[in-house]
């Protein structure tokens, strides 16, 4: 289980996240919502320990993350930030390689490369993995980076708007991906999302953010609401069932 | 891949040693036993700064995710003439050759690693610090010893200005034996030191958020790099005189011929292409220009030149 | 920071400056001059209180100008390339011509500082990582690179220690007679007032200004063009000022924001004024003896960029 207590961050003096606190189930999809500037990503950050916290603690399994050792944090816990760009040129097999890195540090051993293999046969990414990063399509290439995140084989997994970017075919791709890295790897997934729909249809759990708090939590059908994203997003979100999911209607 | 990768390093290797071979046993004049010594003290002194250079710029390119950049910028060159001005500015060139060599180059070291230390240790007070920008507070400085060295020598007698201008290129004529050994010392102790963070270069390349996310230690490996390429870069410049350029153009070449991240490839790679660069320049100032000019001029020139067209050739947005 | 206040001190400063020296010449003086004061005031100390001011003016719009070209509040003269380019032009005409006037080598260095900025434009080009901090740096060491090709030809004709003099910015060289080049610098000035808010959005870059209907390319040629002209007129006849460019924009920016044409007049002023002082500093110092204005304004000037450096980060992050 990932905790989160009390934690804030602020630049100069504008409070990002404050006194945050947050219990994240494990083997579900929890997706993090809000307006922008509402301090999802760099919450989801703080957690990753990609920026350190002001103030507050954060568990992961029991832990500290401040105290943990970064390469035993590494085994247990992945972020993909929405931006990777990566100065140097590598094919796709090599990026999936680094995720291996907190087990092997850089000498692959035959169960390193049964991970790799794997990973990329999972994304579907066979027939590309030996072009290089820069000959792939956005999708592709967002597609090679989660590879690299599975190789790392944490328990958690943390994505930052894996969606951005990408078109309607392979943002489900992905979010198709996510749900069975959850359901058949039994993994525990948090993810940054624009879209309230596609949290909706994927997630288990919904956070709800506003200037740098939660406003909200709970079971997905618990958040999309009327009501609820009224006091979210500050405008009238009719919410139909359609199938058998929650679709929010915010288009006029 | 990986066998064409050796192949280059073979004969990247050989074409060092061929070079070496021919420097040490081209035209020997009188007395092998004079000639060769001075010679071999040349090429220890080319080995070993060439080394450091080609190895302090790899992994500083590496730490700052940047291949325009190189370690000699953040001002070091700039303060080492300055302390060199300086002496000859107050006690007079007498000094300068008179004092005690060793005296000198501890000194000289002392100041310049002294100096790296308190830029990082004020920089890195300061959480999640822009690494460039501690580059730029570096140039500045650069900069500001720049103009403090020029006054002086502008009010400095011609011929005790000549003193100073042989201070301010690089040089390997005459390499003092004893500082030789003391940089050798240094040097292996470093070289020892460093080698535990050898494995985390390549995931380095990736830059800060992905080496942070798989499990590299980053504040705490970043910051040992950094000093050590501080200590390097101290060392050769004062053992020979700076070569500002001499580590992008070996930097750069390394990656164009090898084409590869690893750095198990890149860093044996751009310390042999050093090797060959200066024992090369050196040979050539010797013979063809009959020291009329210096390596590092030629050197800086060259590495200029081509660093320009590198900038300008690619077609892509590479930086 | 009124423009009056400026007005004030610059006037106040134009006066210390004319009677500070080692000849003495008091105001009272003024009014039964012995032909040996009228002599100094004429030849040397009025030239200099006017190349002090042109070069002052000229030299922080010339930063401003550069500033609203690339948008990046860190790029200036000194760190963009320009003035290592003119000191190789001059270098370069020296070697051409031995005995070279002073057009001459003020037109090679011309083409050099132009060439100069121009590559460094490109190279601007190709960055894709536009980072405030990141565009100077490249830019000095694109100029220390360009110094490496100047000391490569100055070494073989032992020329090191005259560009070391031709690097430090000083003013006590000029006398009548050998600074009239500056006055190039005024109609320029002048051009770069008028053409200030085209500067301003073709920094917002190409696509920007097109569709605004501005002649992109001519616009930034313009600027190219006084940038090199007045940079290498200015390294002629008085050296380099290190930061200069950079620091006055950036203080005048601090006080009243970003309005380009408003803040014009005050980069002017200030400028001079800041020359002014730092040249009269660098006369007191150590009198009899000057220091020249390349340090102390080196000096200085490195000073308040790190502040300004320091400031922006606070206010960034």
């Amino acid at each position: 289980m990932v905790e989160v207590r009390n934690v804030s961050k602020q630049y100069g003096n504008k409070k990002v996240v404050e006194q945050v606190s947050l219990n994240i189930r494990k083997g579900k999809i929890t997706s993090f919502i809000g307006p922008n500037g509402a301090g999802k990503s760099t919450l989801l950050s703080m957690i990753s320990r990609l920026i350190t916290k002001d103030s507050g603690e954060i568990y992961i399994d029991g832990a500290e993350i401040g105290k943990c050792k970064s390469n035993d944090l590494a085994k247990k816990i992945s972020i993909l930030k929405q931006s990777n760009h990566i100065n140097i040129r590598l094919t796709v097999k090599d990026l999936v390689c680094f995720g291996r890195f907190p087990y092997s540090q850089g000498r692959l051993t035959k169960e390193d490369w049964r991970h790799v293999d794997e990973a990329i046969a999972y994304m579907d990414l066979q027939e590309m993995q030996d072009s290089y990063l820069d000959q792939l399509s956005g999708g592709q290439k967002q597609r090679a980076f989660i590879a690299m995140v599975m190789a790392q084989d944490t328990e958690y997994i943390l994505l930052d708007e894996p969606l951005n970017n990408l078109d309607m075919k392979h943002s489900v791709q992905i979010m198709k991906v996510l749900k069975r890295l959850a359901r058949e790897l039994g993994k525990t997934v948090i993810i940054v999302l624009h879209d309230i729909n596609f949290a909706s249809c994927y997630s288990d759990y919904i956070v709800a953010l506003k200037d740098g708090k939660i406003i909200r939590e709970g079971r997905t059908e618990e958040i999309i609401d009327s009501q609820v994203l009224r006091e979210i997003y500050d405008m009238d979100i009719q919410v139909e069932t359609i199938g058998s999911n929650r679709i929010g209607i915010y288009f006029t | 891949m990986h066998r064409n990768m050796i192949v280059k390093i073979t004969l990247l290797a050989l074409l060092s040693f061929a070079l070496i071979a021919v420097f040490l046993f081209f035209q020997v004049e009188g007395s092998w036993d004079y000639v060769i010594p001075r010679r071999l003290k040349k090429i220890a002194a080319i080995v070993l700064t060439g080394g450091a250079i080609a190895f302090s710029t790899m992994v500083f390119q590496t730490i700052t995710n940047n291949r325009i950049l190189t370690p000699s910028i953040i001002g070091l060159d700039a303060l080492y003439l300055l302390i060199q001005t300086f002496v000859v500015f107050v006690f007079g060139s007498t000094t300068l050759t008179m004092m005690h060599k060793n005296l000198h180059f501890l000194l000289t070291v002392g100041l310049m690693v002294l100096f790296a230390g308190v830029l990082y240790k004020v920089m890195f007070k300061r959480e999640g610090q822009n690494i460039y920008f501690l580059l730029l507070v570096g140039i500045i400085f650069g900069t500001l010893f720049g103009s403090m060295s020029t006054f002086m020598q502008v009010l400095i007698d011609p011929n005790e200005f000549l003193i100073v201008q042989d201070r301010m290129f690089a040089s390997f004529n005459n390499v003092n034996t004893d500082l030789l050994m003391i940089s050798v010392i240094i040097m292996a102790l470093i070289a020892a030191y460093v080698m535990r963070f050898m494995k985390y270069l390549d995931v380095l390349s990736l830059g800060k958020e992905h080496a942070v996310n798989l499990g590299v230690p980053y504040d705490y490996v970043v910051k040992r790099l950094l000093i050590v390429i501080a200590i390097l870069m101290s060392v050769s410049t004062a053992l020979v005189g700076p070569i500002t350029f001499l580590g992008l153009l070996v930097a750069n070449v390394a990656h164009e011929l090898m084409r590869t991240y690893r750095h198990r490839i890149l860093i044996p790679g751009s310390i042999l292409i050093s090797i060959a660069a200066l024992v090369g320049g050196q040979f050539i100032v010797e013979r063809v220009f009959t020291f009329s000019t210096t390596i590092s001029v030629i050197i800086n020139f060259i590495g200029g030149v081509y660093f320009i067209y590198l900038l300008l050739r690619e077609n892509k947005k590479v930086w | 920071m009124r423009k009056r206040y400026l007005v004030m001190a610059l006037i106040v400063l134009s006066s210390i400056s004319v009677f500070i020296g080692v000849k003495n010449i008091t105001p009272l003086d003024l009014f039964q001059l012995s032909d040996d004061q009228a002599q100094t005031l004429l030849v040397s100390r009025l030239p200099r209180l006017v190349s002090l001011i042109i070069a002052g003016i000229s030299m922080s719009i010339l930063g401003m100008i550069m500033q609203q070209l690339t948008r990046n509040k860190f790029v200036s003269p000194t760190t963009a390339g320009t003035m290592d380019s003119a000191r190789l032009g001059v270098l370069v005409s020296l070697m051409l011509f031995t005995s070279a006037t002073p057009l001459q080598k003020m037109l090679v260095a011309f083409v050099f500082a132009l060439a100069g900025t121009f590559i460094f434009m490109k190279i601007l080009d190709k960055v894709k990582y536009k980072d405030t901090i990141f565009i100077p740096l490249v830019g000095l060491m694109f100029g220390s690179i360009v110094g490496s090709i100047t000391t490569f030809f100055a070494y073989k004709h032992d020329l090191i220690q005259n560009i070391s003099s031709w690097l430090q910015g000083n003013f006590s060289m000029v006398v009548k007679g050998r600074y009239e080049l500056l006055y190039i610098s005024i109609p320029l000035v002048i051009i770069a007032y008028l053409y200030a808010n085209r500067f301003t959005i073709a920094g917002m870059g190409e696509e920007f200004s097109v569709n605004l209907g501005l002649k992109y390319k001519q616009v930034v040629n313009i600027g190219l063009i006084i940038i090199a002209l007045v940079s290498s007129v200015v390294i002629l006849t008085v050296g380099v000022i290190p930061f200069l460019g950079l620091v006055i924009p950036n203080i005048v920016a601090i006080y009243q924001g970003d309005n380009l044409k408003r803040n014009l007049p005050h980069t002017a002023l200030l400028g001079a004024v800041f020359v002014l002082g730092c040249d009269i500093l660098g006369r007191l110092i150590i009198y009899p003896y000057e220091i020249p204005i390349g340090l102390t304004v080196g000096v200085i000037g490195s000073g308040i960029f790190l502040y300004l450096l320091m400031r922006r980060i606070a206010y960034a992050s």
